[in-house]
């Protein structure tokens, strides 16, 4: 799963596999971050304009 | 008593009606868990698992959720990527459906695997090659975007979208849905593929093997495009049971419609492929590799060619010519007939892909193994059923699920809720 496994190699196997692995999991990772710092920053600067 | 939490100005049952309903569905929850425990702690000698069958009733469900859950990842595309805007008064709810398939296929798997404790070695000590591996990969991973998809809608429950953080927290989740809408199509289409293709590279199995395009049979194909087609059907049926049950108009008819008929023709595509790939099997494939066709379906007390004409006709060609044509697809009836026949021909097409795969004799001096599941695997599998009905019954009571609700529906004022 990680390069420091014993089963790692850096084959095109394992770099397809978990190269698309680890992208959709950094996207996921990095969307969420954003939500919440931005949910954060709007709580302290409490606009009220928000809707949905 | 808790009508501080439901939605303003929506209409409920009382509080211990509800609470009693609840538990009527928990005591089957507890059989299950019960069930499960058995399995847990004294092993899958609780099952009638054999040599023949180490795919057996959990791996069927297991497929079969994930292909009726189908419909939140297809909705899902549809609402922000293709950006048909008419169903966003049905996706909250097909997120919810998406989220109890996944869950359940994850809590199956949990259950099969028959030693929890090992059960991340798939992840640590992933083998690439293997298209389980993937599907393992995708489904968790999926599975996480259905639960950010979900988030926002439990947010924006009535006290919990008071709290400032939460409220902004919602919003700025539906701002960036597109882009976790994406990754979910992205993952579904090499999960539901790779389920598929599990039986298309079978080799030792004539029944199920199948040619393809590079690495991936034609199976694979076959198993995303049929989750995308009948997924909204499942949808639509478990959208058409809680109108039922709750006695209420939840969403607008040419949202139903607009459902329906892209999931019309989404079956009309998927089953002509299937026949062509069913032919392409039963006169080239299995011939070359000695069988011939009655091979499959003869000497048994079971599976004869009504399961492979149920499946590709009656739940396969019918619902799509149903719901492609508009007078057949705006007529209540027979739509409902239409989308019920689509969830069993979906369920039946994976059946046939896990159980049938592995009764069929394959060596000259072999016979026919039919199958019947223990109760433990009959409970494990009733089981995610009852967590599903308990959760969407507490979706439906305290958070805003169908936005056309309270539009469809005359509004009493809200101290009249309880």
């Amino acid at each position: 799963m990680f390069p420091f496994s014993f089963e790692w190699a850096w084959d095109i196997g394992h770099m397809v596999f978990f190269g698309g692995f680890w992208y959709a999991v950094s996207i996921l990772g990095a969307g969420m971050t954003f939500c919440i710092l931005k949910a954060a920053y709007d709580t302290m600067n409490d606009s009220g304009d928000s809707h949905h | 008593m808790d009508s501080a939490l439901i939605p303003e100005g929506a209409k409920r049952c009382s509080f211990p009606k509800f609470a009693i309903g609840i538990a009527i569905v928990s005591a089957v929850v507890l059989w299950g868990v019960f069930a499960m425990f058995l399995c847990w702690f004294k092993g899958l000698n609780q099952t009638n698992m054999d040599d023949y069958y180490g795919f057996a009733l959990w791996i069927w469900a297991d497929l079969a959720v994930i292909a009726v859950g189908g419909g939140a990842f297809f909705t899902g595309l549809l609402r922000y990527i293709f950006k048909i805007d008419e169903l966003k008064n049905i996706i909250n709810f097909a997120v919810i459906i998406g989220f109890i398939c996944y869950s359940s296929a994850l809590l199956i798997l949990a259950i099969d695997i028959g030693q929890p404790l090992r059960g991340w070695f798939i992840f640590w000590h992933a083998n690439v090659h293997s298209m389980l591996t993937e599907v393992a990969f995708c489904l968790s991973a999926y599975f996480a975007v259905l639960t950010i998809e979900f988030i926002p809608n439990i947010l924006e429950n009535r006290q919990a979208n008071k709290v400032p953080f939460f409220h902004h927290l919602a919003h700025n989740m539906h701002g960036v849905m597109a882009v976790f809408a994406a990754t979910g199509a992205f993952l579904s289409f090499f999960h539901q593929g790779s389920l598929g293709g599990v039986a298309g590279v079978l080799y030792g199995r004539p029944f199920a093997v199948r040619e393809g395009l590079l690495i991936w049979p034609w199976t694979f194909f076959l198993f995303t495009w049929s989750a995308a087609a009948f997924g909204p059907c499942f949808t639509l049926l478990v959208t058409k049971i809680t109108e039922t049950v709750t006695g209420k108009k939840l969403v607008k008819d040419n949202v139903v419609h607009l459902l329906a008929k892209i999931s019309g023709w989404m079956i009309v595509t998927y089953i002509i492929a299937k026949i062509i790939d069913t032919i392409y099997w039963a006169m080239v494939t299995a011939p070359s590799l000695g069988f011939t066709l009655s091979h499959f379906y003869s000497n048994n007390g079971f599976y004869g060619y009504w399961i492979l004409i149920t499946e590709i006709v009656l739940c396969g060609v019918v619902p799509g010519a149903i719901l492609i044509m508009k007078s057949t697809r705006e007529n209540p009836t027979l739509r409902l007939v239409a989308i019920i026949l689509g969830t069993i021909g979906i369920c039946l097409n994976r059946w046939v892909m896990v159980l049938q795969i592995m009764a069929v004799p394959v060596m000259s001096f072999d016979t026919w193994a039919l199958y019947f599941p223990s109760w433990q695997e009959i409970a494990t599998t009733i089981l995610p059923v009852a967590y599903g009905i308990i959760l969407i019954s507490v979706a439906y009571r305290y958070l805003p699920v169908f936005p056309q609700e309270q539009e469809l529906n005359t509004i009493e004022p809200v101290s009249k809720t309880e």
